[in-house]
């Protein structure tokens, strides 16, 4: 399979802890890589890293082969990598479709077409379109900041699909959305995402959504890698399962 | 789009009106609006930052700026045509800007009202202690000419040139901003207001677009200062650059609201009145006025006055 | 050199004078993460009460030494009613709002102040020179100094100390500094922190009254001196990084002489100098020299 994404021996301490220690990652042009661990494994530092927020203290990150180390994270938007976060980083006091519509522009905006008006009869059949293609139309009109947090998150991961990325990373899409509705969510995105050619690098803590979803799983634990092959391998793995899933449970259960 | 077809029509329909209806206008009345809208130049240049979230306690940089840099043109380069003039201020005005906006850029919330303070405090400890330039007292500045023609002394200090002159900037200013303010470089503005992280990770410069915006309301700031004094014929420096000013204008702002390029000259308008009245009827309580007006508004009115007026559309469009 | 004692000397009272008005603005900023622009007001209300009351006081013939209890009654009394009316009665109904908000807020409270001290005291100057005149002057090096001037100096290590005691060697004032640190924090571990907000607000503005009401013996009193006073307070606290009572001091320090140094050798430079340096300080060090930068948690 052709390597689309690459970490190399990326190192990154904060003080005495190490939130990254020699950590390897590969991401394929059409995979759809999960990556576990407990909290406070690296994870979400590691989409840092990999976008720009973070400068790593050693360690290359290559995308198609150039070295996109800590370029600014618009940069590295530029250039084709998109992203959602935990927390969803959306505009709050605007409307879904406004939202949307701010995110078609800029994505529209890279040969100094800014200056346009952003809705158009075009723009604003395209952003109605992908309201519902991520099922999120019948929230069109209300302020996003409002919204339960499932809509919130596909609305944070339809912004980072707006620019046709090639690659996307989700940090857990599925966190804070209910049992039921979590696979009618990963659905939905998978849907968004079959047509198109895009490698996805997925953060997440619920197991049957990795066990699900993920073509390969990488396994963090204290800034380092434990375990990196097929789904079934490393989430029956006795040492990720004690490092990682009992964690989990545990931190759960506290 | 019909919303913002809407407004252009309506802009210009004002436009035309302002203009036809100044020779049976009274004075004082001609003098107050030319006034409104020099000043509302500067709240329409707030508000293209205050729609990014930024507020600025030092635009009396800009206004001053454009006022001295016309006025020192008329008076010591002996410039007459009142054009030339404004250009002058505007220049002076959109250069310090284009300066600035590079340090301000990265500043948010107080540190960037802050910082705007303290260049205008900077521009004002130069010009009060400018014996040349008539310290506190500032200097008087000769009635323009306009392509040659100089509006006869019977006329007075506000033709009809200059009042013609004022609106029609206006005018061009306004339908400028409204388009911009409309275009996905505008929108940025919310965005950045909503969410940096997101607009960055969208692939969009904050940084680029924040220096845009600054530029752009230096300019507004620059050329309401420049029409304010060839108004008013004279210049000091607590009148324009002292932050009391610059509060004054962020006043406006507030009241006005930044839904629309037509709420600044409203809100603008609505302060020379109340301003005109107050002074005359009851001076000694105009600032306390001001402050409850302003507290009201922030209270019981947080997007200013134009939400009344787009309140009262949205009851007639759902009837 | 007698120019390098008089710079020194008139830049510690300068810097002393302003500490106590500045203290006052950062604890509020500190504490309530308000930016109070109605400090200047509080520092004019404490002014034109010490100099109405000097005035009224020295028409009886009663002990002059007692003039200066006077001013310090006048400033809590004024700092004790207004702060409390400010705070209660309007800031803490907009808590939630954002901190340029609340600077309009205060913005509008300062405005209306300015009226209600020309209601109360008209227009026309008050100089109550009185309590200055009593102490005399004193020769330093051959250069006469006001011996009142450098009491201030006095003022400045008695305010400084006491907060600084207060704060870490209280209970309220380490309740104070846990609510600085953390409010949510603060919130979850019981401290009322509504409470702590009032008592700020309240010590706060009685700080803002004493820095008027003992400078009112040293100039004119009269309209629009809170004006002035604000975006000099502003310069100082913005110099030391807002919110921190050692840049008060450092700030108050650094404008003190800058101004004083300004003033004995380029006089047209006076605002430009301190305006100069609180703008090179957000220059280089957006949070001054004393603040603390945080980075947004995504």
């Amino acid at each position: 399979m052709n390597t689309a994404l690459e970490a190399v021996g990326i190192n990154k301490r904060f003080g005495a802890v190490s939130a990254a220690s020699n950590v390897n990652v590969s991401l394929g042009v059409n995979e759809v890589l999960g990556i576990i661990g407990a909290n406070g494994a690296g994870k979400t530092t590691f989409l840092n890293i990999v976008t720009g927020y973070l400068k790593p203290d050693s360690g290359v990150i290559r995308y198609r082969g150039r070295n996109i180390t800590a370029l600014e994270p618009r940069k590295i938007a530029r250039l084709g990598i998109h992203r959602s976060f935990q927390i969803p980083q959306i505009f709050p006091k605007l409307s879904v479709f406004d939202n949307i519509l701010i995110a078609l522009g800029i994505a529209g905006s890279g040969r100094n077409n800014g200056w346009r008006p952003l809705l158009t009869g075009d723009s604003g059949d395209a952003a109605d379109a992908i309201l519902v293609r991520y099922r999120i139309s019948d929230y069109r009109d209300r302020e996003a900041g409002l919204l339960p947090q499932g809509i919130r998150k596909l609305l944070d991961i339809a912004m980072a699909m707006v620019g046709s990325p090639n690659i996307l990373l989700l940090d857990e899409p599925s966190s804070g959305v209910s049992a039921d509705e979590k696979m009618l969510m990963m659905d939905t995105i998978m849907d968004v995402l079959g047509g198109s050619e895009v490698g996805v690098l997925f953060v997440e803590h619920d197991m049957e959504v990795v066990a699900h979803y993920a073509h390969r799983v990488v396994a963090f634990s204290d800034g380092k890698i434990v375990a990196d092959g097929l789904p079934e391998e490393v989430l029956n793995d006795s040492e990720v399962r004690g490092l990682v899933i009992g964690n989990e449970l545990r931190s759960e259960l506290n | 789009m019909t919303h913002q077809n809407r407004t252009v029509w309506c802009l210009t329909i004002a436009l035309i009106l302002l203009v036809a209806v100044q020779p049976v206008l009274p004075g004082w009345a001609v003098n107050m609006i030319a006034m409104s809208l020099s000043n509302g130049l500067v709240v329409l240049g707030l508000m293209v930052i205050m729609r990014a979230g930024l507020v600025s306690f030092g635009h009396g940089l800009y206004f001053g700026l454009g006022g001295y840099g016309t006025a020192l043109g008329a008076v010591f380069l002996g410039i007459t045509d009142a054009f030339v003039l404004v250009l002058l201020g505007i220049i002076a005005s959109t250069f310090v800007g284009f300066v600035l906006s590079f340090m301000i850029a990265r500043y948010r919330g107080i540190f960037f009202a802050l910082l705007n303070l303290a260049f205008s405090m900077l521009l004002f400890g130069i010009l009060v202690n400018s014996i040349v330039l008539g310290s506190t007292d500032g200097f008087s500045v000769p009635v323009p000419s306009y392509f040659g023609y100089v509006p006869s002394s019977a006329e007075t200090r506000v033709s009809f040139l200059l009042y013609g002159m004022i609106c029609l900037l206006v005018y061009v200013s306004t339908l400028a901003v409204h388009r911009y303010l409309n275009s996905t470089m505008g929108y940025i503005g919310e965005a950045i207001r909503e969410n940096e992280v997101r607009v960055d990770y969208l692939g969009a410069s904050v940084k680029q677009a924040i220096m845009v915006k600054y530029i752009i309301s230096a300019i507004l700031a620059g050329m309401g200062g420049a029409c304010t004094v060839l108004l008013i014929g004279h210049v000091t420096p607590e009148d324009t650059v002292y932050w009391t000013r610059s509060g004054e204008f962020v006043f406006v702002a507030i009241l006005s609201g930044t839904g629309n390029v037509a709420a600044p000259f409203i809100g603008s308008a609505m302060f020379e009145l109340v301003r005109t009245y107050a002074l005359q009827y009851a001076p000694e309580v105009w600032q306390m006025l001001l402050g409850a007006t302003l507290l009201l508004v922030i209270m019981f009115l947080p997007s200013g006055l134009w939400s009344l007026i787009r309140s009262h559309d949205r009851k007639r469009e759902q009837t | 050199m007698l120019s390098f004692v008089a710079i020194l000397i008139d830049g510690v009272v300068y810097a002393s004078w302003l500490f106590v008005i500045g203290i006052g603005l950062t604890l509020i900023y500190g504490v309530m993460n308000i930016l109070n622009v109605a400090h200047g007001s509080l520092y004019a209300l404490g002014a034109y009460s010490a100099a109405w009351l000097i005035g009224q006081y020295f028409l009886l013939d009663y002990p002059a030494a007692a003039s200066y209890l006077l001013i310090l009654i006048a400033a809590v009394a004024i700092g004790v009613i207004f702060g409390f009316i400010i705070e209660r009665g309007l800031l803490r109904f907009m808590y939630d709002r954002d901190e340029v908000v609340m600077v309009l807020v205060t913005y509008a409270v300062f405005l209306i102040l300015e009226d209600v001290m020309k209601l109360t005291w008209g227009v026309e100057s008050y100089m109550p020179y009185q309590p200055r005149y009593l102490l005399g002057n004193i020769s330093i090096m051959g250069l006469p100094f006001v011996v009142y001037d450098l009491c201030l100096v006095l003022l400045a290590l008695v305010v400084g100390i006491s907060v600084w005691l207060g704060l870490n060697r209280t209970r309220p004032g380490k309740l104070l500094i846990a609510v600085i640190y953390d409010r949510e924090l603060a919130l979850t571990i019981g401290i009322n922190v509504g409470r702590v907000f009032t008592i700020t607000f309240v010590i706060g503005s009685i700080l803002g009254a004493l820095g008027g009401g003992f400078t009112a013996p040293l100039i004119s009193v009269s309209p629009g001196i809170g004006i002035e006073i604000i975006v000099l307070a502003f310069a100082v606290v913005v110099i030391g990084g807002l919110g921190s009572i050692e840049g008060a001091a450092v700030g108050a320090l650094i404008v003190g002489f800058g101004r004083a140094a300004a003033v004995h050798l380029l006089p047209q430079a006076e605002l430009f100098v301190v305006f100069g340096v609180m703008t090179l300080v957000l220059l280089i060090r957006p949070h001054g020299l004393f603040g603390r930068a945080v980075l947004r948690k995504i």
